[in-house]
């Protein structure tokens, strides 16, 4: 029991990293139909910046502010990565056909990566901890300070976009782009400033993300990125991509179902699969939606996309 | 909707073979071989590989420096062979800590007609390097490749004066049993060739005497979440974690481990026991345990004076293996005294009578090629190092290195 219970709260941890993650892939797809791999890559250079931030400071300043200033940094940073990317990569080829901005999503993802290789190097860093380790009985389970923070600032931070997207101007504008760019144009939205928008609040939650996930595994490196990237994705894909809610239900989902999935696959079938398949599990799931449900478990609700 | 479902899978794989898509370059080098004395003092030509440039050089060179001291003291000693003043000469060459450039450094030492080859220091150049010489009768000695592949093809031109795995995956059994005295294990492994090997070697010996693994797990040596792996062995209760893999993984399990709150160490091989260990797993470093091949300087039957006359000769200490190293040339160096000749043929067939005393300790090989009683030593770490707890194995008789 309090080996399922622990399981379950490792998921919820992961999985409200990947909830994060999975917001930015569903709202720029819902907005401009693109899935943006660059996406985990940013979390990549979130969690890097935030580590080079934080290091110099450790011991000088309180770690809670530490932690602080270095997301606020990474965040800025992320945001005008998001920004820059959106214009160089995406805008131009707005009319081109589908595949093209896929392509240079790839190639962006490339250049994220093989720059941060240069810029820190190959090696695994620890990353600093800034919190007071604090650790509390659940029911024979040991969660931590860490677990406890990151489930609930990714709580808040999904509530906040929630209201943000349906009860302020930017969020009608984004709602009214999602549904039809053309025509919410000729109603006076400034759709060039909504999908900027998208990507900086996006690479926002990306580089929250970056520090969160560094932070519970205490170990930052240049790649990363890539399959946090593909899993966020997947949570988008299976909470259905475009649709907020479905992200965030996607997201958490995908976290509980990898550590439960790996902590009793090894049980269920004898030794024969071990917990070393947790990544497979991501994709089996992905498979199954696709093939089953294909717009994916909250899918159908097209006109609440954002 | 702009972009259909359909093309989902698609841009997935697509993403997938794009990201994972590298490329290789191979440098080629080619040198013309100097033609044999045939008057005159007779030149026998030595090669030495190990990574030179790259993250590993610092180690590389000192496996250079190892077998260059060995080669110097070898021509003081004014050896003749067949009648004839004999110099030894070094090739010594980058193989980059790469496969497919260990390939390229052996038939280059092939083609200059070396008599044997010292070297290479890593398993993944040693093992398809050692194909090579085996093909063309050059007899090989590596100081430092530990993987037990490389003396298992059958090669009679094989040989090794460091611990290979399984003896290291025995010798970390035998420490958890004898000095730990555990009765539960977890053991997780990485998958890979070395790390899955060491895990079994390990676990077969704890086995057999008597202690319960109470949970195998694998993950790989790309990961760094460890929670789900770690939440199950918890729940087992186990005395030591065994980890086969390398620090990468290994840092991180550990602070892992304390973040989940078990309370067991860990114990993992030598490929867990570099310093950059103690970054990665932070506050959670101490009280660990790992291990590496051979016995520490300071207790070598040869060692302090050994490490003295090496800082004269190259104004810097000992990096790692150079003792090895310089083992490894004096056996090929006593192996051809005894042949009385530079012919590969004979000295291959004098190396497996070497009984020779070395600076690491005494040197005996085995059927496959494999140092006899192969030492390893059992670390600690503390929070700033580690320091030597247990060496199992080795012969503490051997007598000092001239």
């Amino acid at each position: 029991m309090e080996t399922f219970i622990q399981q379950l709260f490792n998921g919820l941890t992961v999985g409200s990293i990947y909830a994060l993650v999975a917001l930015g892939y569903t709202m720029v797809y819902g907005i401009l139909g693109l899935i943006n791999f660059a996406h985990g890559d940013v979390v990549m250079i979130g969690a890097m910046v935030a580590l080079s931030v934080t290091r110099p400071l450790v011991g000088v300043l309180p770690g809670p502010l530490v932690l602080l200033i270095g997301l606020v940094v990474a965040a800025v940073t992320c945001m005008l990565l998001g920004f820059t990317i959106e214009r160089v990569a995406y805008r131009p080829l707005r009319k081109a056909p589908r595949l093209a901005p896929l392509i240079t999503a790839i190639g962006i993802s490339i250049v994220l990566q093989q720059l941060a290789m240069i810029i820190w190097g190959r090696g695994y860093h620890p990353v600093p901890t800034l919190l007071p380790g604090g650790m509390h009985d659940l029911l024979g389970a040991q969660i931590n300070d860490l677990q406890l923070l990151i489930i609930a600032t990714a709580a808040v931070t999904m509530v906040a976009l929630m209201l943000l997207v349906n009860r302020t101007r930017l969020g009608r504008a984004m709602r009214a782009t999602a549904e039809n760019p053309e025509i919410a144009a000729l109603m006076g939205v400034n759709i060039n400033r909504v999908i900027s928008a998208t990507f900086v609040i996006g690479s926002a939650l990306a580089a929250l993300a970056g520090v969160m996930v560094s932070s519970h595994y205490g170990i930052a490196h240049y790649s990363m990125g890539f399959m946090l990237g593909l899993k966020a994705f997947t949570a988008a894909v299976l909470g259905g991509i475009g649709n907020l809610g479905g992200a965030m239900l996607g997201g958490i989902l995908l976290g509980v179902i990898e550590a439960l999935g790996a902590g009793y696959i090894g049980d269920l079938t004898g030794g024969v699969f071990g917990s070393n398949y947790q990544d497979v599990f991501a994709f089996i799931v992905l498979i199954v939606v696709l093939v089953f449900r294909p717009s994916g478990l909250m899918g159908e609700r097209v006109s609440e996309r954002a | 909707m702009p972009f259909s479902r359909r093309h989902l899978p698609l841009s997935i794989v697509a993403a997938a073979i794009i990201s994972t898509l590298v490329t290789g370059c191979g440098k080629s080098s080619d040198q013309a071989a100097a033609p044999a004395a045939e008057t005159g003092p007779l030149v026998i030509k030595i090669g030495q590989a190990s990574p030179l440039t790259g993250a590993q050089a610092a180690i590389g060179k000192d496996n250079e420096s190892g077998a260059r001291l060995a080669l110097e003291d070898a021509n003081a000693a004014k050896i003749k062979i067949g009648g004839r003043d004999v110099t030894f000469e070094m090739i010594s060459e980058d193989d980059q800590a790469d496969p497919k450039q260990g390939t390229l450094v052996a038939q280059k030492f092939v083609d200059s007609k070396v008599s044997a080859v010292i070297g290479h220091l890593n398993s993944g150049a040693t093992i398809p390097a050692s194909k090579i010489y085996s093909d063309a009768g050059i007899p090989q000695v590596s100081p430092s490749a530990t993987n037990p592949t490389y003396t298992h093809q059958g090669f009679k031109t094989a040989f090794r004066v460091m611990a290979n795995d399984e003896q290291q995956g025995k010798a970390l059994g035998k420490f958890a049993v004898e000095a730990l005295k555990v009765k539960n294990v977890a053991v997780i492994d990485d998958k890979t060739a070395y790390g899955e090997g060491l895990a079994n070697e390990f676990r077969k010996y704890v086995e057999a005497n008597g202690v319960k693994v109470v949970a195998a797990e694998h993950t790989d040596d790309k990961s760094i979440d460890f929670t789900a792996i770690l939440t199950n062995v918890k729940s087992k209760k186990p005395d030591i974690v065994f980890y086969g893999g390398m620090y990468p993984q290994a840092g991180p399990m550990v602070a892992q481990m304390k973040k989940l709150g078990i309370p067991a160490k860990l114990l993992t091989g030598d490929g867990g026991c570099a310093l950059e260990f103690l970054h990665l797993a932070g506050d959670a470093a101490p009280g660990n345990y790992c291990s590496l091949p051979g016995v520490p300087l300071d207790k070598m039957p040869g060692g302090a004076k050994f490490a003295e006359r090496f800082k004269t000769r190259f104004n810097m200490p000992i990096q790692q293996y150079a003792p090895n190293a310089y083992d490894a040339a004096m056996v090929v160096v006593e192996a051809i005294k005894r042949a009385d000749s530079a012919d590969p043929a004979k000295i291959v067939a004098e190396m497996p009578k070497t009984n020779m005393p070395g600076v690491t300790s005494t040197i005996t090989f085995d059927e496959n090629g494999d140092i006899k009683n192969g030492a390893v030593t059992i670390y600690q770490y503390s929070t700033d190092g580690k320091t030597a707890v247990e060496t199992i194995g080795g012969t503490a008789e051997a007598a000092a290195a001239k």
